[in-house]
């Protein structure tokens, strides 16, 4: 999961290298969080979201095969 | 491996060798020559053959395929992907087992998937190509539902001289039910409310 998110957001914005991804696992879920640089934060967000909740979803259907809930923070 | 560096007595030859190689056509590359060849003395002492960088071009079909192979890898399914280029259209098929992960609930996650892929593979690039993805014939097969179910609904509507309102559709699934219908005379669609919660009415002609 943490690498499918790698992999979209490097292939969305324009600097890949300063993309990174950390996964914190809790009691119940996994938590994903997304640093981009300042510049790209729209790149991975959208208009009203849109990219963000595609993320979200691609994500969701990665970790159907896992017992806890995930969520992507963009931070 | 997309940059390779061959050498030849001449550049034509060394291009057509990292050509041949690569199975690359000479309109998907772009060249550099990094050395012309000098003939030496008679010919032979030193004489140094032509040096040539040979890249492929970025296109938005391969790097779209680049993306969606990536995805796959990085949710541990193994698949079967081509891609051809129809009308300044790409089209991805993916074909594989258990691929209902990535359809998703009425096609979610692909809708989710064909966006991402078209924003990426046309980023920074002057002439946009539109992207689209099927995964095992699904959006065919969502298709012939889609106009089963505008034609019972039409019929329904027909019969009762009521609206009958569909649950919400995306833009490509609403326009595949307006067409299946527009011939009608007897009843009309048209569509109401904000995306993505956007739906069509099937209304009797009075």
């Amino acid at each position: 999961m943490k690498e499918l998110v790698e992999v979209l957001a490097k292939a969305l914005v324009d600097h890949p290298d300063m993309v990174t991804v950390d996964m914190i696992e809790k009691e119940k879920s996994y938590v994903i969080e997304l640093r981009v640089a300042p510049d790209d934060m729209g790149k991975v967000i959208g208009k009203q979201g849109r990219i963000a909740k595609a993320i979200r979803t691609l994500v969701k259907a990665a970790a159907t095969k896992e017992r806890k809930k995930v969520t992507v923070d963009i931070i | 491996m997309n940059v390779v560096e061959r050498t030849g007595k001449t550049v034509d030859e060394a291009v057509e060798q990292a050509l041949q190689e690569m199975q690359w056509k000479q309109d998907e590359v772009e060249i550099e020559v990094i050395e012309e060849p000098t003939k030496g003395l008679f010919g032979l002492l030193g004489a140094r053959p032509a040096r040539v960088r040979v890249k492929l071009k970025e296109t938005t079909a391969r790097r779209a395929r680049d993306i969606v192979n990536k995805v796959i890898q990085a949710m541990n399914l193994t698949a079967d992907i081509t891609v051809t280029e129809k009308d300044e259209k790409i089209i991805i098929n993916i074909n594989g087992k258990d691929l209902g992960i990535l359809i998703g609930r009425r096609g979610e996650t692909l809708d989710a998937l064909q966006y991402l892929v078209n924003l990426s593979a046309n980023k920074n690039l002057e002439k946009r190509k539109r992207v689209l993805i099927d995964i095992e014939g699904y959006r065919k097969r969502r298709e012939e539902t889609l106009r089963k179910l505008a034609f019972k609904l039409a019929e329904k509507a027909k019969q009762r001289g009521r609206n009958i309102v569909l649950e919400p559709m995306n833009s490509m699934e609403r326009r595949i039910i307006h067409t299946a219908l527009q011939n009608r005379d007897d009843i009309y669609t048209f569509s109401e409310g904000e995306e993505p919660y956007r739906k069509i009415i099937i209304s009797p002609k009075k």
